[in-house]
Order: structure tokens, then sequence, then C-alpha cells
């Protein structure tokens, strides 16, 4: 089993299961924040849980942020792996001719993600925890949606989403259906998750652009 | 018609090459990419130079030995052919074509636009094939029944000429489409069953020795692979590693 993980194929099987782990965490992420379009009261709840409650914060963040680091040091070191197996480069190579932009340069999407997630980050988990664990102040239930609408005031901050999510809508466009085939999915199920694949890359990307520009211009 | 190349000239693996710009006149469109390159080294010859040394054997599009990577695709700009099935209809009158080498660092430069491609044969001696007893009790193969939808596809896989294209149009000089289809045509017949989990170890673990990349499902091989093989059979030889590994 260890020998698998060490293969070029356990590493892209690898991959995968990252980057599946890394979409569901999506869908759960985009649920909770999408609340707070509608209703300020729910979104609070559902943030006060998220940031209190000890299973999601002792274990599922501690796996999320494994999850995250694994994900990329993974693709860079396939990314290197990969330069290396290369040789000479072509003086002419119409890669085009046969594969899209988004497959052929996930590690730019990627590297524009890792840039944004070092903001997201700073904006909101070091704030977390700067004030449960560090500075600590006195528990406030209603202060998630304020924090939120605050951050989205800036137009500086509001393009840099929108910038960095239609980065990760390309990087999800080929990563979906690509996770899939790492993992050995039959040549039945391919139309199916091609399309699901390409739902899944328009909804969740513009699910966080909706957000970030609803609280911009409505505040 | 008359054309401009630009041509990887490399007079062995110890040294560097460069591209070099030929000019060719009067070739016919009916002409094969291949008699081209033959009209090319007979004026070469004639004028006293060293003739641009290229791959070639049957020229009828099934050995695989053909490799040219032309204006940026390997076998030239057309689908589903070699490049000695690549006919000079594809290019118009005046152009520039370039002409290299397939590029992987497993398939190094022999000679200006010949590879070597023997990692493929060791690729292959790790475990692509059946082991038959053929002392005279040799079961009759059609004897073993096989659906229709199996032979299908295990022949599609078996179409593979290990021509090296897939490798060099990877932008990851991934061999999995190659080893894939060798998996994949003994996988989905009984009779490769029995050595089913050691051939796809041992052959996975032999093409990650020889230094190929990782694939990235780009699908570049799928669409260039003059035999059209499917990017499928790099699934099933992914699913086959995980069977054979858990």
């Amino acid at each position: 089993m260890s020998g698998f993980f060490k293969s070029s194929i356990g590493r892209k099987v690898a991959m995968a299961l990252s980057a599946f782990f890394l979409m569901f965490f999506l869908i759960i992420h985009l649920a909770v924040n999408i609340t707070s379009l509608f209703s300020e009261n729910l979104f609070n709840e559902l943030s006060h849980f998220m940031g209190t409650n000890p299973l999601v914060q002792l274990v599922l963040q501690p796996v999320l942020i494994f999850g995250v680091v694994f994900h990329f040091v993974m693709g860079f070191i396939l990314e290197l792996k990969n330069k290396k197996a290369q040789g000479v480069a072509y003086a002419r190579n119409n890669g085009a001719a046969n594969s899209t932009w988004m497959s052929r340069n996930m590690i730019y999407s990627g590297l524009v993600i890792l840039a944004f997630l070092v903001v997201h980050f700073a904006d909101f988990w070091v704030h977390e925890i700067n004030v449960k664990y560090i500075n600590v102040q006195p528990e406030d239930p209603s202060r998630y949606y304020h924090e939120l609408v605050e951050k989205f005031l800036p137009m500086w901050r509001v393009t840099a989403y929108v910038v960095a999510f239609i980065l990760l809508g390309l990087h999800l466009a080929h990563g979906f259906t690509s996770a899939f085939q790492s993992m050995g999915s039959t040549a039945g199920r391919k139309a199916t998750l091609q399309k699901l694949g390409k739902v899944y890359s328009i909804v969740i990307p513009l699910g966080f652009i909706v957000i970030a520009l609803f609280h911009h211009f409505n505040h | 018609m008359n054309l401009t190349l630009k041509i990887w000239r490399q007079k062995d693996s110890n040294v560097r090459g460069q591209m070099v710009e030929y000019k060719v006149t009067d070739i016919s469109e009916h002409m094969s990419f291949l008699e081209m390159m033959d009209v090319l080294n007979e004026q070469l010859v004639n004028a006293g130079d060293e003739p641009v040394a290229f791959d070639h054997d049957c020229r009828e599009g099934i050995c695989g030995m053909c490799s040219m990577y032309i204006n940026g695709e390997a076998h030239g700009p057309d689908r589903g052919v070699t490049t000695c099935q690549l006919h000079m209809r594809m290019f118009n009158d005046g152009d520039t074509i370039t002409i290299e080498p397939f590029r992987a660092a497993a398939f190094p430069v022999i000679k200006d636009l010949v590879v070597d491609r023997t990692a493929f044969e060791r690729i292959q001696q790790a475990g692509g094939y059946i082991s038959v007893n053929t002392s005279g009790n040799t079961q009759d193969a059609n004897a073993i029944p096989i659906s229709k939808h199996a032979a299908d596809e295990a022949m599609d896989a078996a179409t593979c000429i290990g021509c090296g294209a897939c490798v060099a149009t990877c932008k990851n000089s991934s061999a999995m489409l190659f080893v894939g289809a060798k998996v994949s045509q003994y996988a989905l017949l009984p009779q490769g069953q029995i050595e089913a989990a050691d051939r796809v170890r041992n052959m996975v673990a032999q093409m990650d020795l020889e230094g190929f990349g990782n694939c990235t499902n780009t699908g570049a091989c799928e669409i260039e692979c003059p035999k059209g093989i499917s990017l499928d059979n790099i699934a099933r030889m992914n699913r086959e590693l995980m069977k054979a590994s858990f």
C-alpha cells in the first residue's frame, strides 16, 4: 500500500482524494456564506456554530488545513517531476490544438488560488484565531455578519476575490473531471461527470462572487 | 508547392542540436510527408551534405516507427494518422514547416529526428504479455467465451502501435496512454487475468523508472494518437493498479 502512493498513479490518486475533500468543503463553505444574502441571524448562528463547535474546530479544521497544504505541496511536487520528465522544450508547440487552457495551466490557476488563500486567511482565519485564543474578546455570537460586510467594503478586496474565484472556476473546470479520471472512473459516467463538472465549476465560484458583490454594493 | 523547412539537426546524443532552415521546391500535394523528406534528403546528398536522419519503416501507418513533431503537433496537423500517412495537401504553398524530434527526457535524441524509444520496450518486457504453455497442450483461445463488448475494447486498446506520440504531445511527457492501452488489452480478456496484478504493478514501476511524467488528464494524447486510443484506458490502468495494491 505504501508502494502505491509512491507510484505516479498513487500520487495522482492522492491528488484526486485531496481534491474531492476540498470540493466538498467548498460546497459547505458556500452553503453557509450564501445565508448572509438573506438572513443576518442565520449566518451568525451558522458561523457561531462553526467557530465554536469542538468537532469543527479541533478535528475538521486541522484536517482541512492539512488537505489544503497537501494539495498544494503535492501539486508542486508533481509539477517539478513533470518538468524534469520533459527534457528539451519544443521550438514550436501547439498545445491549443489538443487540450484546453485550463488543463495545461493548473499550476498557474493553483498559484492564484494560493495567493488568494493567503489574503483570505489573513482576512478571516487569523482574525478568528486572534479574538478566540490570543487577544481573547468576550464571546459575541452576532459579530460575524458585520465582520463579513466590513471586509467587502473596499473595492480592491472585492476585485481580488472576483479574480481569484474566476481562476478557481477555471481550476475546477478541469480539476473536477480530472479527479474522477484519476480515480479510475468508468467510461459510461464520462458524459454525466463532464456536465456535473461544468455546473460545479460555474455555480461554486459564481456563488462566492455574488456574495462579495452583494455586500459591497448593499452596504 | 514550395516550402521552407525548419528542421532540428543534432549530430548525436552528446552534442546540442539546433534548428536549420531548408528550402524544397516542386513538392506534390499527393506526396506523403516522408516522401517530401526524401526529396529534401536527395537534395542534400546531391549537394554533398548530410541527409536528415528520421525513423520510418512500413510507411503504411501500422509499424509505429515514424515520429516527427510537425508544426507543434505529434505526427502533424492531421488527425488519426502517423507522419507517413500525413499528406502534403495538409499544407499550403509558401508555408514554413517546423519539424522536431519527439521530446521527452525518456526519449533522448539519437540523431536529428531519431529518438530512442526503447523505454517502451522495457515497459512491455516488464509485463506486457501473457504466459502461455506452448508444449502442444495449448487450449484453443477461441474456446474461451468473451463478450463482444470486451473483445472490441481489448482490440481497440491493442491497436496502439507504440509510436510515442502520446508522450511527445503530453506537457508532462507522460506515457500513461501507452501503458494504459497495454495493460487494458490484457486486463479486458480472461487470458490476461492470471498475471493482471503483477502486470500492472511491474509495468507502472518500469514506466516510473524510465522517467516519464505524471498524467494530468489534459487529454492531448487521446487527440494526437494516430490510433485513437481512448483516455478510458488510463482510467482502467488506475483501477487495475488500485485493485492490485489494496
